[in-house]
């Protein structure tokens, strides 16, 4: 019998961050760069609780995934409005420097990878879902670690794709990284890339063989994971190398 | 709460008519069914699923789907509180009760005070057995009078409605008695071991 791990840690207290800067990720999407004087680290792919309180009182708490690398003096969260929602409206149209709410954190071990982790590193976003994956690229950058990594990345349009051109960057300069976009709704004229949501062929077709035991890390909205993380296990990948966060207006996550 | 910054600008945006103490605190209401699992949604046949109760290396009982259909049906209506915040009120459910089934294999006391929930895909949560019986714990099959979307935990999933919903395993397939409290998966990765939601016990410490 296993004795009892039960001893509980230390509270996750509720610090105060201060907006530092905002950055236009696209037309819906913001990035808020946050100093939290407290913070103690994070691991790349972790989330935070964040809280807002009205005047009245009233106080409302969503979960964000960090974008930024635990390299990085400030954190980064990026938001995308969701126009029925409470907390994402008020964060991406009305926050401005200088700003303060509270935070709690980092949240989450599993959905986690960092420049110890072996292997070759496959990551698969749709819409916003990119944050935590942008903290593993972020982190693999900073530490000049040539992982062969790929990420298949949907968005509806070019316009809505999120760090493009850091991405394009950070592809350009890494032969050991590929960048396979897919733009589902909208393409630019001379779009030579794929046109259609993530499906099986295209998986097969870019993604790294079962053989080669790739880390698998998905996040975007509901379907988008569904499926993916379906033909994945369809084409010979074990359940526990894929690891799975939901996003967006069915998922959950953010609101 | 005391000391908390007052965020400039920002109001409830609430609608709903919900009275209060339906609410947990930091919780809100919302009317779709979030989808959130750290895999793959595993795809089981009824015809290939077996549910066991374990005590330390032996079986206590088995059952076919067919054997469990068998068993005496309680259907609860009730809110589920997830850990990232969403509710969901007066959702309807039906399965077995965790007295049923202890019942179904001749016990009439639970023989330890903890259990582990093992579930296809490997999903672990443990739970204190005072939460379980007394119709506190099911194994449910249909929701909304329908059989469980896979998505949603189907074939199966445990349902303790009183705790945050990570403890309701999806596709649970085993119970297994401990004698001592043991951390299941997202209990050993920072997450309250207990996870009352009226207590706000979201992670480790709360």
């Amino acid at each position: 019998m296993i004795e009892p791990a039960i001893a509980p840690q230390p509270r996750l207290e509720w610090q105060l961050a201060e907006v530092r800067a905002i950055v236009v990720e696209t037309p819906r999407v913001k990035s808020l760069l946050l100093q939290v004087p407290a913070w103690q680290g994070h691991l790349p792919g972790q989330h935070v609780d964040i809280r807002l309180t009205a005047e009245d009182g009233y106080q409302a708490q969503r979960s964000y995934s960090i974008a930024s690398p635990p390299e990085d003096a400030l954190l980064t969260l990026t938001v995308e409005r969701l126009d029925n929602g409470e907390v994402s409206p008020y964060l991406v149209d009305d926050v401005r420097v200088g700003d303060q709410f509270e935070l709690r954190g980092p949240i989450g071990g599993y959905f986690v990878w960092t420049v110890a982790t072996r292997g070759p590193l496959c990551l698969i976003a749709g819409g916003s879902g990119i944050a935590p994956l942008a903290a593993m690229l972020r982190h693999r950058a900073r530490r000049k670690v040539r992982a062969p990594t790929l990420l298949m990345y949907s968005s509806r349009s070019l316009e809505e794709v999120i760090y493009g051109e850091e991405l394009d960057a950070m592809s350009r300069g890494d032969s050991d990284l590929r960048l396979v976009n897919t733009l589902t709704r909208e393409q630019p004229e001379g779009w030579t890339g794929y046109r259609r949501r993530i499906d099986k062929a295209m998986l097969a077709e870019v993604g790294f063989p079962p053989e080669q035991h790739p880390k698998i890390f998905i996040c975007g909205p509901t379907p988008l994971v569904e499926d993916a993380s379906r033909f994945l296990v369809e084409l010979g990948h074990p359940f526990p190398t894929i690891k799975t966060e939901r996003f967006g207006p069915t998922g959950g996550l953010a609101s | 709460m005391a000391g908390s910054p007052i965020s400039r600008g920002f109001r409830s945006r609430r609608q709903e008519q919900t009275p209060r103490n339906r609410v947990p605190p930091g919780q809100y209401v919302t009317t779709d069914f979030p989808v959130l699992s750290a895999g793959p949604t595993p795809q089981i046949k009824v015809e290939d699923w077996t549910l066991s109760l374990q005590l330390a290396g032996s079986l206590l009982g088995k059952w076919s789907w067919a054997e469990f259909e068998a068993l005496p049906q309680t259907t609860i209506k009730t809110d589920i509180h997830c850990v990232t915040k969403w509710s969901k009120l007066d959702t309807t459910w039906r399965g077995v009760t965790f007295d049923d089934l202890l019942k179904g294999v001749g016990l009439a006391e639970p023989p330890t005070p903890y259990v582990m929930a093992h579930s296809d895909g490997g999903y672990t949560t443990n739970l204190p057995v005072a939460d379980l019986i007394n119709g506190r714990g099911m194994i449910v099959t249909r929701y909304e009078g329908l059989p469980i979307p896979p998505v949603h935990g189907g074939p199966a999933r445990l349902f303790v409605p009183h705790l945050y919903f990570w403890k309701s395993a999806k596709w649970v397939r085993r119970l297994r008695f401990m004698e001592k409290d043991e951390r299941g998966f997202w209990e050993s990765l920072g997450y309250h071991n207990y996870g009352d939601p009226w207590k706000e016990q979201r992670y480790d410490g709360d």
